[in-house]
């Protein structure tokens, strides 16, 4: 662990959120001096030879996504970051956004201008409104230093940046969503193409990035993309953040390279099991990607090695599950989860996970026939692909995965007619103590 | 009936819209001050985007009367400039706005995966026979609202409970009763925040 954290550093010291921690400790904004030396497309090669890839889920070259926002328009162009987070098992940009507050606004005026946008939204989900307070007053300092505004840094460039506040949607983390609930409307994805490089929010081109994404950006201009990608494994570069939760000794948000294993995220930063219980699972990627067995612990935390090993890196939500969990009861958590959040836009998506919650329900209550198994697999089949956004696809995983690596806890679920953990284990754990 | 031969008509079962009528309430209009947050709040969007504005809005009526009646949506709808639907399509879309009356503070307990790993079922369950309520439901008093919501983003924080806007991390199913004990005697003062706040002020 020789590794020094670089988004995270200082960030347990006091004030690390002020302007002035961030200047005089952290070289604030010397990033966005530097980008405003240089040209908006040298910014984006920057970005692409940095093979910064993008921090929300999906992984996508953030300098490519820039490419794509279309140039020669007479409309405006807008940054969205992206701070809806509420993927479960997710809190990283929380941390960033509560503890330095100036990298993500040094990285949204960054952006604009490689974008040649002039405003900036940042969404931030409602339940964070402790965050958001900190955020704007933070703003509004930056604009008072001349570091957001009109002709910031006498280069005659301009760039605001505003923090819109969501109410309580997790579909709102999709991009299109996101630009759909910005706009006023309710948070369902559009159909793409186009895609909101093209025409995004109000129709204009528009760059949908993460917090964490953002916050590498003036990392990037100020060290340069070499730097940038020798931190970690080849394609899979820069500072990552890790979210731990679930069944360890020390749950938190983590910085390392993406050369770090699964195990050393768990064992030596996280501490270990809980209690010293045996590890039985872990979901690598926030809830919507599959399961990972203690076999495959050794995985690199990268984009490109969990997705070798069969899962997918997401938004490196880890949530680590011990020998107490009933998968079956995992399962119809997460689907009461998917089954509250679906937009209802698609079918699929929307009965689907209404029926799957109701099967799940009925398997962990013991009430589960014979057949139910092969309708869960049928059902989830069902909505896998046949939506507009990955909500469907990540919804049908979490039934997909423990069916496939655990599926004799569920025909035991239906054989005996009761959730098959150990007695002693339901009674002393609380999670099993309603069942 | 089926939509599906191996599902059986269940109509109890389907999931339907429980949409009601919002309570039209007494005249609405914002105060001085909220009408001067609006007006600034509106100004970050384009002039003709002022629809952008909603959900800020809507939060706006939400905080001036406790809950959203169709005489706050319609006010929210002139002052946006679109239709008072619009406004309730929104409202009956995202979880934060209420469309009843609340208690003094609503318990918003996290149950997702992160949250009920630790006892999150757990910590409902003692809020509920602590209060005598279910969740959806508001004490007798006026006091207590019980809400079981998904996912916080907070889960290395689990289980947690956001009360209206302020957090309580790490509730433990048997500190249930004396954290509604505590919030009864001293109010917000009880509730633990947000730890990486909390040391950002120290």
């Amino acid at each position: 662990m020789a590794y020094e954290p670089i988004l995270t550093s200082q960030i347990d010291q006091p004030g690390s959120s002020t302007l002035d921690f961030y200047v005089q400790r952290r070289r604030g904004y010397e990033g966005l001096r530097k980008a405003l030396t240089l040209q908006p497309n040298d910014l984006i090669e920057q970005v692409k030879a940095s093979g910064l890839r993008g921090r929300g889920g999906a992984g996508f070259p953030t300098g490519l996504k820039w490419q794509f926002v279309l140039k020669d328009t007479p409309k405006p162009k807008y940054i969205c970051c992206n701070a809806d987070e509420s993927e479960p098992g997710t809190f990283k940009d929380h941390v960033l956004m509560e503890r330095n507050p100036h990298l993500l606004i040094e990285g949204c005026a960054i952006s604009c201008y490689a974008i040649g946008a002039k405003v900036a939204y940042i969404y931030i989900r409602g339940e964070f409104y402790h965050v958001q307070q900190i955020l704007e007053a933070e703003i509004e300092k930056a604009y008072k230093a001349g570091f957001l505004g009109k002709n910031i840094l006498g280069t005659g460039f301009d760039c605001d940046v505003f923090v819109h506040r969501g109410a309580g949607a997790y579909e709102a983390g999709e991009e299109t969503a996101l630009i759909e609930s910005l706009e006023g409307k309710r948070a369902q994805p559009r159909i793409k193409p186009p895609f909101p490089a093209v025409a995004g929010l109000y129709q204009c081109p528009t760059a949908v990035n993460n917090v964490e994404t953002l916050c590498n950006v003036p990392l990037i201009v100020l060290n340069g993309p070499e730097w940038f990608s020798a931190i970690g494994p080849e394609k899979n570069g820069g500072p990552k953040l890790f979210c731990i939760s679930g069944h360890v000794k020390k749950p938190g948000v983590y910085e390392a390279p993406m050369s770090t294993t699964l195990r050393e995220l768990v064992y030596d930063y996280a501490g270990g099991m809980l209690d010293d219980r045996p590890f039985k699972a872990i979901i690598p990627g926030g809830s919507s990607v599959p399961l990972l067995l203690p076999d495959q612990l050794d995985t690199p935390a990268s984009f490109d090695g969990v997705q070798k090993a069969g899962s997918l890196l997401g938004s490196a939500g880890l949530i680590v599950l011990n020998d107490t969990v009933c998968m079956v009861w995992l399962a119809m958590n997460l689907l009461h989860f998917y089954r509250h959040e679906s937009c209802g836009k698609c079918t699929p998506c929307r009965e689907g996970t209404n029926w799957l919650s109701q099967l799940l329900e009925r398997i962990e209550s013991g009430e589960g026939r014979p057949k139910d198994l092969d309708l869960l697999f049928g059902v989830s089949n069902n909505i896998v692909g046949k939506t507009l956004c990955a909500f469907g696809d990540a919804a049908a995983t979490p039934v997909l995965s423990t069916m496939k690596l655990f599926r004799a806890e569920y025909e035991a679920h239906v054989r005996e007619g009761r959730c098959t953990l150990p007695a002693e284990w339901r009674a002393k754990h609380p999670v099993f103590a309603g069942h | 009936m089926s939509f599906h031969p191996q599902m059986e008509y269940a109509p109890a079962k389907f999931h339907k819209s429980a949409r009601t009528l919002a309570e039209q309430g007494p005249a609405f209009a914002y105060t001085p001050e909220n009408q001067a947050r609006f007006d600034e709040n509106v100004a970050h969007y384009p002039p003709d985007q002022r629809k952008s504005a909603v959900l800020y809005a809507l939060y706006l009526a939400q905080s001036q009367q406790g809950y959203l009646t169709a005489s706050a949506m319609s006010h929210v709808a002139q002052q946006i400039g679109c239709s008072a639907a619009e406004v309730e399509d929104v409202v009956s879309y995202y979880t934060m706005f209420f469309t009843k009356p609340v208690g003094t503070y609503v318990l918003n307990v996290c149950r997702t995966l992160s949250c009920a790993l630790l006892g999150a079922e757990r910590v409902t369950e003692e809020i509920s026979a602590a209060l005598n309520i279910k969740p959806g439901e508001t004490d007798p008093t006026g006091t207590f609202t019980l809400i079981e919501v998904e996912c916080l983003g907070a889960c290395d924080r689990a289980p947690v409970v956001m009360v209206n806007d302020d957090w309580h991390e790490r509730l433990g199913p048997d500190q249930v009763r004396e954290f509604i004990e505590n919030v009864r005697t001293r109010g917000a003062a009880a509730f633990t925040g947000c730890h990486l706040h909390k040391e950002v002020k120290a």
